[in-house]
């Protein structure tokens, strides 16, 4: 495995006693597709959530480009280069698609109230610069025809890279995708599919990803870490996981 | 079907983009058409229609656009707009009284900067509460301010009687004390405040807002400072309708009155934008001429349709239940207030131009 970029260590969670998550470990290597997969309920999403500082976990570390760290609030993770995107629409729904991607360049804003409010200072050539890589990150993600348009009107697969483009234009260096293709059929899912492989190949981004697909799991990632019951059952390449007994017992083998 | 919708979108933003440079260019046009008819009309307009319509109509804008700040789009509800606005009228006055050398643009630049120093503290509990429980403690604010303008004579320089009077307006040796001096120190400012105002919301800062205004928990996620960019909201908004709280007591009133700026004003800014289009610029105008003119209109129609045939007061709670009626009829139509409305007709108007 390549070095990783992320290490979590015991990380616990608990919601009123009962437990979440168990003293969960595994590694994330640079530069590689990680899919979590498990049943419903399996901790996945609290797991991300743990990750980018939505939660504090009850116990156990997380180890993030070298720096080390029990919690984090949102906005420091951000800033450390964590980028996220969202299990259910959480879109800027009453701004344009040039706009919600805008939003994801603020935190490299350096202009002060004052210069937006006059035009002076560093803010028209902070704007220019953010207007170009959004057009870069738009244009990557194909998203250049509906640039202008207001994303609620827009259809949900368009949101859905809508919100990835939002979390890609900062330049994030570990990406966490929460379901990104839930309630896709299946064009819609080879086209972000495409997208994922693509940002991972061109931008170098490591990705962690949610999904419940197993053909997308298996076509899309490096590595592949089972969840059930908070606990970690399984832990490897997909070739292998798929092929061990307890990952069968727990998820793939149940009916769903 | 996803494959469908996509292709309709498509066609639309196509004919979006041909038909764009022929809107702005009327936009434009209208833009400037307007501000050549508001500096004409001192021409034409008697005293009455400067003093009871006109300034009261901007100074109801400039409050309106201040509130829409921090509410249309910061998403900051507050009824504390005429604590606000009382406190950028004695912040004013005082400094008008006792640094008398400023000249009148600086006075009221530091009003509406203490005005927005006292929102930033007013604004300190939207950091950790928001919706009805944020509406009830602004509330707070407004009572609090009302009482301490009540308590403390400093602030009026121990006048006996509850209001005092304005001291002279003049910029630079020219007075401003007549009616057509006070509608064009009104109109500077709200016209300049308008430019800054539309730069700063389509700026970072107003992403910021707009970005958590629409959703909170993403933003903070993506790195926006949400605490940071509610605080200067709230800034901000103080700042434009504590200057306009000066205007009011200044250019309008000719007094500073304590009782102007009570909650009755705080709802009426409220209505207005509610009226005119939240998030929006132009709304605020178009509300605050839906809350100040159409009462004068339908007063005029009542006295000359019934008046003599009708009581008089009878016929001024009729006014008020027609001017109910009317509120929400508009909003039926379009909640989204008169802008929206507005800029549907615009649309149909350039769509018919371009054909």
């Amino acid at each position: 495995m390549a070095e990783p970029i992320l290490q979590l260590r015991d990380v616990s969670l608990s919601f009123k006693g009962i437990k979440a998550l168990n003293a969960l470990s595994f590694d994330v290597g640079r530069g590689e597709i990680c899919a979590l997969i498990g049943p419903n309920g399996a901790g996945k999403s609290s797991l991300l959530n743990i990750i980018n500082g939505v939660y504090r976990a009850d116990g156990g570390s997380i180890t993030f480009n070298g720096e080390q760290f029990v919690r984090i609030r949102p906005a420091q993770a951000a800033h450390l280069g964590i980028g996220r995107t969202f299990q259910h629409n959480a879109l800027f729904r009453h701004l344009s698609v040039l706009d919600n991607v805008l939003a994801g360049l603020i935190r490299h804003c350096r202009s002060s109230m004052v210069e937006h409010a006059f035009g002076i200072g560093r803010d028209r050539r902070e704007s220019r610069e953010f207007n170009r890589r959004v057009d870069e990150i738009v244009a990557f993600l194909d998203l250049s025809r509906h640039r202008d348009r207001v994303v609620a009107t827009l259809p949900y697969g368009v949101q859905k890279r809508v919100d990835l483009a939002r979390a890609l234009v900062g330049g994030p260096d570990l990406l966490l995708l929460d379901e990104p293709m839930a309630g896709m059929n299946q064009d819609e899912k080879q086209e972000m599919s495409r997208f994922i492989l693509e940002t991972n190949a061109r931008l170098g981004t490591s990705i962690v990803l949610i999904e419940h697909d197993m053909s997308v799991v298996m076509g899309l990632s490096h590595h592949v870490v089972v969840l059930d019951y908070g606990r970690k059952v399984g832990d490897g390449p997909p070739e292998q996981v798929r092929k061990n007994p307890d990952v069968i017992a727990a998820y793939l083998g149940t009916a769903h | 079907m996803s494959a469908i919708g996509t292709d309709a979108i498509e066609g639309f933003s196509a004919a979006d983009n041909t038909a764009q440079a022929t809107r702005d260019r009327l936009r434009v046009g209208a833009a400037v058409l307007l501000l050549a008819a508001l500096f004409g009309i001192p021409l034409v307009a008697n005293d009455y229609w400067l003093n009871a319509v006109l300034i009261p109509f901007l100074i109801m804008s400039l409050t309106a656009l201040g509130l829409n700040l921090l509410m249309g789009y910061a998403g900051q509800a507050s009824l504390g707009t005429g604590g606000f606005m009382s406190v950028g009228a004695y912040a004013t006055y005082n400094l008008l009284l006792r640094l008398p050398e400023l000249p009148l643009p600086v006075s009221l630049l530091l009003g509406g900067i203490i005005s927005g120093l006292v929102g930033i503290v007013a604004g300190l509990p939207s950091l950790r509460i928001k919706g009805f429980y944020l509406v009830a403690s602004t509330l707070a604010t407004q009572f609090l301010l009302e009482w301490l303008f009540n308590q403390y004579g400093w602030f009026s320089n121990y006048s006996t009687s509850s209001s005092i009077s304005a001291p002279r307006l003049a910029i630079f040796g020219h007075d401003l004390s007549n009616p057509t001096g006070r509608y064009f120190l009104t109109l500077a400012t709200v016209v300049v405040v308008t430019v800054v105002a539309t730069r700063l919301v389509r700026s970072q800062t107003g992403r910021t807002w707009m970005a958590i205004r629409d959703m909170d928990t993403a933003a903070a996620v993506i790195g926006i400072p949400v605490s940071a960019g509610k605080l200067k909201a709230f800034f901000v908004s103080s700042l434009v309708i504590g200057i306009a709280g000066a205007l009011w007591a200044f250019a309008y009133l000719g007094t500073v009155d304590a009782r102007s700026f009570n909650l009755d004003r705080s709802f009426q800014v409220m209505f207005a934008i509610i009226i005119g289009g939240m998030g929006s610029i132009s709304g605020n105008y178009l509300g605050a001429a839906f809350m100040i003119l159409l009462p004068i209109l339908l007063d005029h129609l009542g006295g000359g349709l019934f008046g003599g045939a009708v009581d008089a007061g009878q016929l001024e709670n009729l006014q008020k239940a027609l001017f109910g009626a009317l509120i929400v009829w508009f909003l039926i139509k379009e909640p989204r207030g008169l802008a929206a409305l507005l800029s549907r007709a615009w649309t149909q108007l350039t769509s018919r131009v371009d054909r």
